[in-house]
Order: structure tokens, then C-alpha cells, then sequence
């Protein structure tokens, strides 16, 4: 073969070697060498500069997106029950998974900055004269292509945050006249958000457009070759090449975007260190959040902090309604575009580039103060105080926001009116920010559970993760309470600063840690009984129970010291709860006075003491699962109180044959909440037993 | 102004000496791309980390359902199952054969799983014999080779345990497939 085969004709010099032979053969075969001198030695008009860094880098960084993106799509699973499962494994499981995403998810950023500097350098510089005119319109179209990778990859963990930002994106698009909906409808692959919409974000994310922008960035870059690089007048400095001159500038440059990306991944890591802190690598580079949940609302949506200004700009035409969103989302960014569009043809008249230059620094400046605006308002609440608006506050609770009554408490003052009406509106302000804060921290805290719960050793089951936080007490729990009990029941720790005003509010009693050895022991505290936190609030006021632990209790002939304690040890025994390290022998005796009918039982039915139930709650079980599901779904039921319910409603049990308010699994999840059964990773599972048993034990101590 | 300097030949060749220059680009892009590269390979590599487990008894039956008969029988082998993100329960995760000669209570088992490629192999009953339908391989009921047959080794067989009660519990083992020795798979 290598006798017929002709002979490499060397370009330059002799080849030397066998490497220098095979080189000479290949170029014979490629032509590479030209190809490597078309690309290295292009002469830079006037030398290498630092302003023409930015198309490399941009270069760079799509490259790097292509690199990690292709290795994140080797472990990602685009459906509505494998997506964020996927993300949280990327992220939290798999070796490395957690740079390698936050180096795709900050790199992602640093594109859209990027490109904002990269079209600044070629609109201040004219780069888009003629002949690049062409040029021009191919780079505006890149643009337009990166964000929609930006916009399309920020669904694709199907968290909270994607959803509802998807959401917004893809509703917005549907007020496109005529072909709106339709139009909507295809990019959301049905009339509902789902797997189709994941399976088509991907294929746009990682296929259509990527692919697109190839195609579009090989002519950008072929033309930018055509006609050379565009020198910034006035030239003061002898020519040089691209190699190395303009490289090492460039990679430069790119070395300090890529240390910037990593700085953004790894400083919380340097803080956390510092601070002398665990490192959880699983929690640096992209956020994830809880997954999506269409049943949750998700009032911390927004979208990511380079698509705020849009964001915040659809507000200018907040009451417009459909028509202000249409001129808002679609008319107006079109425009701009259009105007940006025609640059190259404005910019033949030096008035015309000037023009596109102010439009140019308008755009970026006047993005930069929505963006501004959209996070002072969202954070405004951080820095208000709102203390200084008591009295807005005071004024409108009394009036309950009445026109006419505020008009009144003003004295009819047109001028007062207008002062507090801007009062009014900084207040409302403050309030909303506030509203933000908490939807975050909820947020926040909704997604660590998520990752929680992920992690457990079960791992997640085939149904998603969703379905792990839909059946988790201490999600659900709080919502569920806040739903259906807190209208009347509280639920605070006693020793929390604001439990007297929270407890002053409540009907009924204070459920924190029912069930339990503090709660027991309040109950049976004559001081207590008859508080807030207990029958202070309710009909049972003035009833047996109250007079009982008033009057009976503390007749120190019946009860002798340790009797009561070990009644409360007994009642935490009956929940399953711990008993505050007492011995086995007294939570005995404990069940012996309860089941006494001189004592407890001469009203509560327990063990064998055969008194009838009806005319007190059994304390068979008191405080268990069981006990308590069975009053939640029935508080009328003979085992608690068929007679003497205070307002509490059956929330288990159908009225007039229809739905239940309640379904059994929601007052399990609640009862599981309210008895602190739920999940918790072996290293939280430990020091929550410690401190349970620690507060027992304390509360035990201190009873007679 | 640029063409005092001559056509972009001379320059390339003025150029070229710079050569300091020239180490600097290279180290500054190479430094820039390695962070991305080395997470690519980190996280490509990954899998490697993952083993299935030990090997542990499962249970598969009971004597009551096994006929001493000398005929095998195909029961699936129930697990829990963890795929990379889901947790499965008690999902059948593979097949066994498992046969009890005329008057004893000693159970033999044989994996379903093909020690040539890893196909399933199948009972064939008028034959009487295993053949997987991939590529042919054809095994007696006690699992040895019937040549020619492309498998390299007889049918993989599993140990074990038939506790009091006549519960049979199996050792759960796939093993590397295409070669002559029986190596379980870590």
C-alpha cells in the first residue's frame, strides 16, 4: 500500500520522522495546515485589543455549554415524574454532578452578560456597517437563539420555579393574535403542562436550538472572516495575528469568565468553610427547587434575574389587562428588536449610529433599572421598617380598608387623605415585599424537605417525588392545620416569644406537642387549665375538667407528690409519645389513678373501670395516631364528645352524602404532623429524639 | 498603516518567536476548558462508583409448590430495587429455575439468565431441555452444555436455603456472561 500510495509533497520543509512524514501525508489528504494558518494568522488591523475578546468568549462559553450540557443529557430523564428526579440525583447523588451542573447553570448567565457586552462592542464601535451588515442581523438572531436555550432550559428540572415560570413564558405566548393559542398549545405539547412539555423544551433545548445556532454561528463566523475584523478607529498601533497576539487576549479572557463562574459556584463553599461549617456539595453551583406541583401556589415565582426587567416592565401595564400583557411581552420587545434590526441601515448617517448607540446604552440602562426596580420591590421589606407605619396599619384595620370610614377618620381632609393614601401605598408596598420574603423562605425550605426526602434510603418511588411531599406530615402538616384548624386551634411553642399574642387570638386549645409530657403536664397545671393555650378560649371553661384540676388536684390528701406526674407520664404513655425517662413502674401506677373512678375516671373511660363513655373523651389511647384521627374525623363520636362539642366539625364524616372535608390521608397527614411523626435523615432523627426526650424529661422533673 | 508590515507570511514569522506568548494562550485556554472537561469526565465516570450489592438470600417459594418431580419450574425472584433515582418494592428482578428430584428436599436452581449473552433462557418441553432463543444455546434439565452450543459454561446455578417451615430462598447473583469461569458480578 505505502509503495503506490503517492508521496505528501511538503508545504514548507522536508518532513523529518515518521510524525513529520504522517503529518505531511494528512495535510496532502486535508489540506489542514492551510486551514490551521487560514484560522490562526488573520491580521488584527491595528493589534491585538481587549475590546474584541467578547465573541470569543462568547465562543468559549457555548462551547463549555456543549460540553457539560451533553454530559448532563447522559443522566437526565425528560417526564413529568423523572425530571426533577433526575435533576436531584444529577445534583445531589451522582459523583461531580453538582459542578458539572453549576458550571451549565452559571455559564448560562454568563452568556446573557456576554452577549450584552459583545452587541455594546460592535454597536459603539459601528462593527455593523457595511459590509457587515448581514453579519449584524446573524448575530441578533444568535442572541435571540441563546435566550430561548436560556428560556427553555430554565423548565427542564421541573421545580416549582420553572413551572410557574414556564407557565408565564408559555401563556404569555398565547396572546399572540389568531394563532396565539394554537401556538401555545404546540410549544406546551397539549392543553395541558406535562411530559410532552419536558420531552419538547429538551428537544428544543438540547436539539433545535443548539443545533440552530451551529448552523447560524459557522456563517457568523465565516463572514466575520469574509470581511475581517472590524478595527476601532483611530488606529495607533503596527498590525498583528489573531495567533497568539489576539489569543492569549482572548483566552485571557476566557480563563477570568471561567473563574468567575467557578467563584460563583465555590464561594458559598469558602464561606461555609470559613464559618467552620459543613461543606454539602450538593447544595453549591444550580439551585433546585421543590418539585412542580400545579395543586401548590408558588407566589416566590420568578424568572431568572435576566429575564426580571421583562418581568418587571409587563408591570408598567398592570390594568390594562390582556390588551397591556399583548403590547407589553409582545409589541414592545418586538419593536425593539425591529429598531435593532435596522441598525445597520441607520448607521450609514453618522446621526443614525449615534442614534444606535444612545438606543443601545437606553436599552441596557433601562433594563438595568427594572431589573433594579423588580428587586427593590421584591426586597424592599429587608430595608423598610415597617414600625414607622403603625398607625397606616392601625387606621386600616379599624376600617377594614372602607373608603367611606377612612374618609371619616381622616376629618373628610382631602389633603390628610392623599398623604395617607401614599402612606398607604409604601405600607402596601412593604406588605407585599414581606409576602415575597416568606413565599422564598417557604420555598426554600419546601425544596430542602424535597431533597430530604429524596435521600431517604427508600429512595423515590416510581410515582415521583411529588408524591413523597403530597404524603409528608411535616409539609403538609402546617398547611393543612393552617387550612382547617388555626381558624380556631393554635399550634406554638409556649416558650416562643409571641405565644401570648398568638394564644390570646385562638378559640381553642394550643396544639403544640399534644399529646406529649409538656402538654399533659399544662393540662393537669391548675394555674393553666383555664388559660389560653388550654379551655381558656372555649365552652369547656367553666367545666369539670377545669374545676377538677383546680380544686381536686391540689387537695393534697387525694394526691399525693408524684401522683400527678405520673398520670402525665401514663398520658404520654397512652400516645406513644416519650414518657420523660420515668420508670415503667410509674407510668403503671400512672394508669392506675387515670383508670381510678375516685380520680380520672370517675368521667373518662379507661382500661377496665367500666365507666360509660359520652360524658368525657376516652383515654383509652389519649394523644395516639388512632385517638386522634378518630376526633379530627368525628369530635361528635361517643368516644369524645357526643354532648358537649365546642364548635369543632366533623371533619371526616360526610354531611348530606357529600365529600368529607377532610379524606382520611389528610388527617392522617395532619395527626402525624401534630405527633411529630414524619421522616427525618439519621443525623436530624438523633438530635430531634435528644431534645424530645430532653424537654420531657425536664418537664417531668418539674411536676409534683 | 498594516501594510508597512509586510504580506501576513513575514508577520506569521516575526510572530513565532513570540513564544512566551504563544505558552501563555495555550495554559490560559487550557486552564479555562479544564474545569468544564474535568467535570464532563467526573461525572461520566460515575456509574463505576456503583455497585449492585452484596448477593443475599431471597425468598422464592415454598416446598408445597414444587413438585418432586425432576421437572424445573421458572419463578420470579422478588426484590426491592433501587434504579439510579426510584426505589422499586418487591419487584420481580430476574428468573430462576428452580428443581426437586422424586423423594428429596434438596432444591436445585439454575439462573434463567443465558451464560453465553445474557438472553433469557427458556424450558423447552418437548425436548426437554433449556435452549435460549438468541443464539441457540441448548442446556440438559440439570443445566450442562448440549454441543454444540455457542455457550462457553453450563447454566449459572444459585445457592440455595430451604428453611424449617419449606421456605426456598435463593443467593440473588448475576455473573460476567462469555467466558468460561462463573465470576459474580460486584
Amino acid at each position: 500500500m505505502s509503495t503506490t500510495a503517492p508521496q505528501p509533497v511538503p508545504p514548507s520543509r522536508p518532513a523529518t520522522g515518521m510524525l513529520g512524514q504522517l503529518a505531511d501525508w494528512f495535510d496532502d489528504r486535508t489540506g489542514y495546515r492551510a486551514f490551521v494558518h487560514e484560522a490562526l494568522y488573520e491580521r488584527v488591523p491595528g493589534g491585538a485589543r481587549w475590546r474584541y475578546v467578547w465573541g470569543s468568549t462568547l465562543v468559549f462559553a457555548f462551547m463549555t455549554q456543549v460540553i457539560t450540557g451533553l454530559v448532563l443529557w447522559a443522566s437526565y430523564s425528560a417526564s413529568a415524574q423523572t425530571a426533577w428526579e433526575s435533576v436531584y440525583y444529577i445534583q445531589h447523588e451522582m459523583a461531580g454532578g453538582w459542578l458539572l451542573r453549576g458550571i451549565h447553570h452559571v455559564m448560562a448567565q454568563a452568556m446573557v452578560v456576554l452577549l450584552a457586552l459583545h452587541l455594546m462592542q460592535v454597536v459603539i464601535d459601528g462593527a455593523y456597517r457595511a459590509p457587515r451588515e448581514v453579519n449584524f442581523w446573524l448575530g441578533l438572531i444568535l442572541m435571540k437563539l441563546v435566550l430561548g436555550m436560556a428560556l427553555t432550559g430554565y423548565l427542564l428540572p421541573w421545580d416549582q420555579k420553572g413551572y410557574w415560570a414556564t407557565r408565564v413564558a408559555t401563556n404569555l405566548a398565547g396572546l399572540v393574535p389568531m394563532v396565539g393559542p394554537a401556538l401555545q398549545q404546540l410549544v406546551v405539547g397539549g392543553p395541558d403542562y406535562g411530559h410532552h412539555t419536558l420531552t419538547r423544551f429538551f428537544a428544543l433545548h438540547a436539539g433545535f436550538l443548539p443545533a440552530t445556532l451551529v448552523l447560524f454561528l459557522v456563517v457568523h463566523l465565516t463572514l466575520f472572516r469574509k470581511h475581517g475584523l472590524h478595527a476601532k478607529e483611530p488606529i495607533t498601533k503596527p498590525d498583528s495575528l489573531f495567533w497568539p497576539d489576539q489569543v492569549l487576549k482572548d483566552a485571557v479572557a476566557m480563563l477570568a469568565v471561567m473563574a468567575v463562574v467557578l467563584g460563583v459556584i465555590l464561594l458559598p463553599a469558602l464561606r461555609a468553610m470559613l464559618a467552620g461549617e459543613p461543606v454539602v456539595t450538593g447544595h453549591l453551583g444550580a439551585e433546585l427547587g421543590a418539585p412542580a406541583d400545579p395543586s401548590q401556589p408558588y407566589a416566590a415565582a420568578r424568572p431568572e434575574w435576566y429575564f426580571l426587567f421583562l418581568f418587571q416592565f409587563l408591570k408598567v401595564f398592570e390594568g390594562w389587562g390582556a390588551t397591556g400583557e399583548f403590547l407589553g411581552a409582545i409589541v414592545v420587545p418586538g419593536l425593539t428588536l425591529g429598531v435593532m434590526f435596522l441598525m445597520p441601515i441607520l448607521g450609514r448617517w453618522n446621526l443614525g449610529h449615534r442614534f444606535n448607540v444612545v438606543f443601545t446604552f437606553a436599552i441596557v440602562a433601562g433594563a438595568g433599572l427594572l431589573t433594579a426596580m423588580a428587586l427593590h420591590e421584591d426586597y424592599y421589606a429587608l430595608w423598610a421598617d415597617r414600625s414607622a407605619y403603625a398607625d397606616v396599619e392601625k387606621l386600616l384595620q379599624e376600617t377594614g380598608g372602607d373608603d367611606q370610614k377612612l374618609a371619616a377618620a381622616l376629618g373628610n381632609d382631602a389633603g390628610k387623605r392623599a398623604a395617607f393614601e401614599k402612606r398607604r401605598h409604601e405600607f402596601e408596598a412593604i406588605r407585599k415585599s414581606e409576602a415575597f420574603l416568606i413565599a422564598v423562605k417557604q420555598a426554600k425550605a419546601d425544596a430542602e424537605r424535597a431533597i430530604e426526602l429524596a435521600g431517604r434510603p427508600e429512595k423515590i418511588p416510581p410515582a415521583g417525588a411529588l408524591s413523597l411531599i403530597r404524603n409528608d406530615p411535616l409539609s403538609q402538616g402546617p398547611r393543612l392545620f393552617a387550612q382547617h384548624c388555626a381558624s380556631c386551634h393554635a399550634h406554638i411553642d409556649p416558650a416562643a416569644p409571641d405565644a401570648t399574642a398568638v394564644l390570646a387570638e385562638a378559640s381553642a386549645a394550643n396544639l403544640f406537642e399534644f399529646g406529649g409530657v409538656l402538654w399533659a403536664q399544662g393540662l393537669l397545671d391548675p394555674k393553666q387549665v383555664a388559660g389560653p393555650a388550654y379551655f381558656g378560649n372555649t365552652a369547656h371553661k367553666e367545666g369539670d375538667m377545669v374545676s377538677f384540676v383546680t380544686d381536686d388536684l391540689t387537695d393534697t390528701d387525694t394526691w399525693k407528690p408524684g401522683d400527678v406526674k405520673a398520670v402525665i407520664a401514663a398520658l404520654a404513655a397512652e400516645a406513644d409519645l416519650p414518657t420523660g425517662g420515668v420508670s415503667a413502674a410509674v407510668v403503671k401506677r400512672g394508669q392506675r389513678m387515670i383508670a381510678d373512678t375516685d380520680r380520672c375516671g370517675s368521667c373518662h373511660p379507661y382500661g377496665d373501670n367500666e365507666t360509660e363513655l359520652g360524658y368525657a373523651p376516652d383515654l383509652n389511647g389519649w394523644g395516639s395516631r388512632e385517638w386522634l384521627v378518630g376526633i379530627i374525623t368525628d369530635p361528635t363520636h361517643q368516644r369524645f364528645y357526643p354532648e358537649t362539642n365546642d364548635r369543632m366539625p366533623s371533619f371526616g364524616v360526610s354531611q348530606d352524602g357529600g365529600v368529607p372535608t377532610l379524606s382520611a390521608t389528610q388527617i392522617g397527614l395532619i395527626t402525624d404532623w401534630l405527633r411529630g411523626t414524619w421522616y427525618r435523615p439519621e443525623r436530624h432523627a438523633a438530635a430531634d429524639h435528644a431534645a424530645a426526650s430532653h424537654a420531657a424529661g425536664d418537664a417531668v422533673a418539674g411536676t409534683p | 498603516m498594516s501594510e508597512q508590515q509586510g504580506d501576513g507570511r513575514s508577520l506569521a514569522t516575526e510572530q513565532r518567536r513570540g513564544f512566551l506568548t504563544k505558552a501563555l494562550a495555550v495554559c490560559c485556554g487550557g486552564l479555562a476548558t479544564l474545569p468544564p472537561l474535568a467535570a464532563a469526565f467526573w461525572a461520566v465516570l460515575d456509574p463505576l462508583r456503583r455497585t449492585a450489592g452484596a448477593a443475599t438470600f431471597l425468598p422464592v417459594t415454598d416446598l408445597n409448590s414444587l413438585p418432586a418431580d425432576g421437572q424445573p419450574r421458572q419463578f420470579p425472584v422478588i426484590a426491592d430495587r433501587v434504579d439510579a433515582w426510584t426505589g422499586f418494592a418487591a419487584e420481580p428482578i430476574g428468573a430462576v429455575y428452580l428443581k426437586r428430584d422424586e423423594g428429596s428436599d434438596t432444591v436445585e436452581v439454575l439462573s434463567a439468565t443465558c451464560p453465553h449473552a445474557g438472553c433469557f433462557i427458556e424450558m423447552d418441553t418437548e425436548s426437554k431441555c433449556f435452549r435460549c432463543p438468541c443464539h441457540n444455546s441448548a442446556f440438559t434439565l440439570d443445566g450442562g452444555i448440549v454441543a454444540p452450543s455457542p455457550s462457553p459454561r453450563p447454566m449459572d446455578s444459585l445457592e440455595c436455603k430451604v428453611d424449617k417451615t419449606g421456605g426456598v430462598s435463593v443467593k440473588w447473583q448475576n455473573f460476567y456472561t462469555g467466558i468460561e469461569e462463573k465470576v459474580a458480578r460486584p
